[in-house]
């Protein structure tokens, strides 16, 4: 304990002295997040010496061992880590779907070379990466894919096309999940290749929200060329990982809209100050009731994450959990935005106006409808519990 | 405090579940049922129930207690919902030793050891009206000799018929709903002007209606500050609620093992209905709505046993939560069995009748969410 409170101590100073004071403000703006890559733009320089440093020191990846760009932290001083940058409000220098994604699978399922290729530059924010699983044909039913991946000897050639592709025309390089063996059952003959979007023949077209943004493009691949040794584990065993790595994408999603967490303010803490007061009862009761019971719900939510998690640690753990967290997390997320749809009223309504973030929240309701779509839907989380945990007979 | 269970903890779990599933099963509550026993519990479980330390799991060592804390009381209660055990856990075990802990050293060392030994039954007088509202005192204690004389009508007392000691709130000053001038006391249920009227239940536990007329109280059998009622009641309410959310946590953990079963087994349509997906996703629904519950049971419990100033917000919660769980999952229940759910022969309708009268016991789900808001101050 000794060593912790002296890596404490360290870390303390090292922050103190390196995090710009910029990076120690709350994020207000899309540009306020960085996610690095070959095209990267910073909104300003504090954000590029924040992510240098960060990255040289291997914190972007605190666990990830030392030698493939990670921090080579104990989960203990990773916690430590944390403490102290939320003790002084730093911002997290990249967010990345390397980091949270492909990752864990590369350090799982990848080769050496492809660790030591991969892994250092997702730590530094060098390589950005997007994520190509739906397709136009294939999405609930992913295992459907039908994007192939034909053998020609010393390289594979990759025909097809990807949906809701994230940030795929940002995006330096694709991990994809492709069909090498039509002949085989639909589960075993999909592989998960790894390529630079930069390849001739990927081209990238944006898809236009509800919300009116476009984070999600259409992805198309005419005739790619992809090296044989950017086939990540083996031919015919890219579900596995898919699996594996979906996982991890639940847990980011269900967790990250939590309403249990400290960082957003409460539903109530919105209505008292939108609708008021009065006899120290919120002015309007019908909504009132609606959301005491929500704020009940996300309580409880977040009582079950902390729970979760110390089982897991303690080896309580029930298992195959992270479907019941995407699926109650997103739904508690998309109750909390209708709420707040109503306690705003016909404020709510404005999409654009005389203030920059006006239609703010809109737009948000709007996104947070995705959010029980996106990375299997709601009614794909529920046929998972009731297989893998309930056990209930298939159809 | 991390929110899972201790090793000890653990342990207790392991030895209640086989308890309650050897000694007061199902069939038990339904045999108690159909001889219409008087108790409604068995007076034999509940003397082993002493020897195992659940009586005395919240009463001190030093009063021969195994003073185990709330945790460990909701696991007995938890089990006990399971298979619907009925025994005066709740009302002698939870309220009657939290209460009497406010008392006198005397009043302690009278009633705790009795307690601990399953030997002296309590009951808790408290809700006059038909809702639970614990502020609505309109029974009065006018001074008297060297007491209290005490006049009114306390409308739900569980097992209020079986009770050797009542703890009766009554109102020395002030106006109906106020916190102010509720006094609690002691009453013995055979003294003059105590009539007990017993009622039977829709889940066949006992309650009883008590009729106060003229009834003389000693000094010394005012628990804790004449006036200061209300903050005693409100740290027995809580420690009953929690224990009830435990009790409903086990209902709803049994209707859906139930449920879960029958859906495996049961054919139509040349297969499982639990094939089925519309009844697959209420099946898995109802999983996540059961760790929801189950979360914030056991931090209502831990609260309590840290003494922790957010414990009334906690037992608030997991009172709402286990209550509205309990209620969906026995509902569920009896819908997925289909016809068969409907009849007596089958348990599963059981655990709809304990789980709607748990939730009404002590507040039910809106007025839990009502406390909830009020504490965060809307």
């Amino acid at each position: 304990m000794a060593d912790l409170e002296t890596f404490r101590a360290e870390t303390r100073a090292w922050l103190e002295a390196n995090c710009p004071p910029e990076m120690r403000e709350p994020i207000r703006d899309d540009d306020d997040v960085c996610w690095g890559g070959r095209n990267v733009k910073f909104k300003n320089d504090a954000q590029r010496v924040w992510l240098e440093r960060m990255g040289a020191k291997g914190w972007t990846v605190p666990e990830w061992p030392a030698e493939y760009g990670g921090g080579g932290l104990s989960r203990a001083e990773a916690k430590v880590l944390a403490e102290e940058m939320r003790r002084i409000k730093a911002r997290s220098p990249l967010s990345s779907f390397g980091i949270w994604m492909l990752g864990p699978a590369l350090l799982k399922y990848g080769n050496e070379a492809q660790k030591k290729e991969h892994l250092p530059k997702i730590a530094r924010g060098e390589i950005r990466w997007c994520q190509g699983y739906s397709e136009p044909g294939a999405g609930s039913d992913l295992a459907s894919l039908r994007t192939s991946a034909e053998d020609k000897g010393d390289h594979y050639l990759v025909n097809g096309s990807k949906v809701w592709t994230s940030y795929a025309d940002k995006a330096d390089w694709i991990f994809c999940l492709v069909r090498t063996d039509p002949a085989a059952p639909k589960h075993l003959g999909i592989s998960f290749l790894l390529f630079d979007m930069a390849s001739p023949g990927v081209s990238t077209s944006p898809i236009k929200l509800i919300s009116g943004s476009s984070p999600f493009c259409q992805t198309f691949f005419d005739n790619v060329q992809v090296p044989k040794e950017n086939l990540m584990g083996t031919a015919g065993k890219g579900w596995e990982i898919a699996k594996y790595l979906l996982t991890h994408e639940r847990d980011m999603i269900g967790g990250s809209d939590s309403t249990g967490g400290g960082q957003r303010d409460s539903v109530s803490n919105i209505a008292k100050r939108q609708i008021g007061l009065d006899a120290a009862i919120l002015a309007d009761t019908a909504l009132r009731t609606d959301i005491a019971r929500h704020e009940i719900d996300a309580m409880a939510f977040g009582l079950t994450m902390e729970r979760v998690l110390a089982e897991t640690k303690s080896g309580q753990g029930t298992g195959a959990l992270s479907s019941m967290l995407k699926y109650y997390g997103t739904e508690l997320n998309k109750q909390r935005m209708e709420l707040l749809m109503s306690i705003r009223g016909s404020d709510g309504l404005t999409w654009e106006g005389p203030e920059p973030r006006d239609g703010d929240l809109a737009r948000s309701w709007l996104r947070s409808r995705a959010n029980s779509i996106e990375g299997g839907t709601s009614e794909v989380q529920l046929n998972i519990i009731a297989k893998r945990v309930l056990d209930l007979p298939g159809a | 405090m991390p929110l899972i269970l201790t090793d000890d903890q653990l342990m207790i779990r392991d030895s209640a579940e086989g308890f309650f599933k050897d000694e007061a099963p199902v069939a038990q509550h339904r045999s108690l049922r159909d001889t219409a026993n008087p108790d409604g519990f068995s007076r034999d479980v509940w003397a082993k129930m002493a020897e195992m330390g659940f009586a005395g799991v919240l009463v001190p060592e030093s009063h021969g207690g195994a003073d185990m804390g709330h945790v460990a009381a909701g696991i007995i209660m938890e089990a006990m919902g399971k298979n619907l055990s009925a025994a005066p856990m709740l009302s002698t075990a939870v309220l009657g030793a939290t209460a009497i802990k406010h008392g006198t050293p005397e009043q302690q060392a009278k009633y705790l050891p009795l307690i601990a030994q399953g030997a002296h039954l309590l009951a808790l007088a408290a809700d006059e009206a038909a809702r639970h509202k614990p502020n609505h005192v309109a029974t009065t204690a006018t001074p008297s000799g060297n007491g209290f004389r005490l006049n009114g009508v306390k409308g739900f007392v569980v097992d209020g018929g079986v009770a050797d000691t009542l703890i009766v709130a009554a109102r020395t000053s002030g106006e109906v709903g106020d916190t102010a001038g509720i006094t609690l006391f002691l009453v013995d249920p055979n003294a003059e002007g105590v009539t007990r009227e017993a009622r039977a239940m829709v889940d066949s536990r006992g309650a009883a209606r008590v009729t106060l007329n003229d009834v003389q109280v000693d000094g010394a059998d005012v628990l804790g500050e004449v006036g200061g009622g209300h903050a005693i009641l409100e740290k027995v309410l809580d420690a009953g609620r929690a224990c009830l959310a435990a009790e409903m946590l086990g209902v709803s953990g049994t209707s859906f093992a139930m449920t879960v079963d029958y859906l495996k087994q049961r054919e139509q349509f040349g297969q499982k209905i639990g094939s089925f997906q519309a009844l697959q996703h209420r099946a898995a629904h109802l999983f996540c709505e059961i760790e929801l519950a189950r979360s914030a049971t056991l931090k209502a419990l831990q609260a309590l046993d840290e003494g922790s100033d957010r414990a009334p917000m906690y037992v608030s919660l997991a009172k709402a939560k286990a209550g509205d769980v309990a209620i969906l999952a026995s509902n569920e229940g009896v819908q997925m069995h289909g016809g068969i759910g409907m009849t007596d022969e089958y348990d599963i309708g059981f655990f709809m009748k304990r789980a709607r009268a748990a939730q009404e016991t002590f507040g039910d789900s809106a007025f839990h969410s009502d406390r909830i808001a009020r504490t965060f101050g809307y």
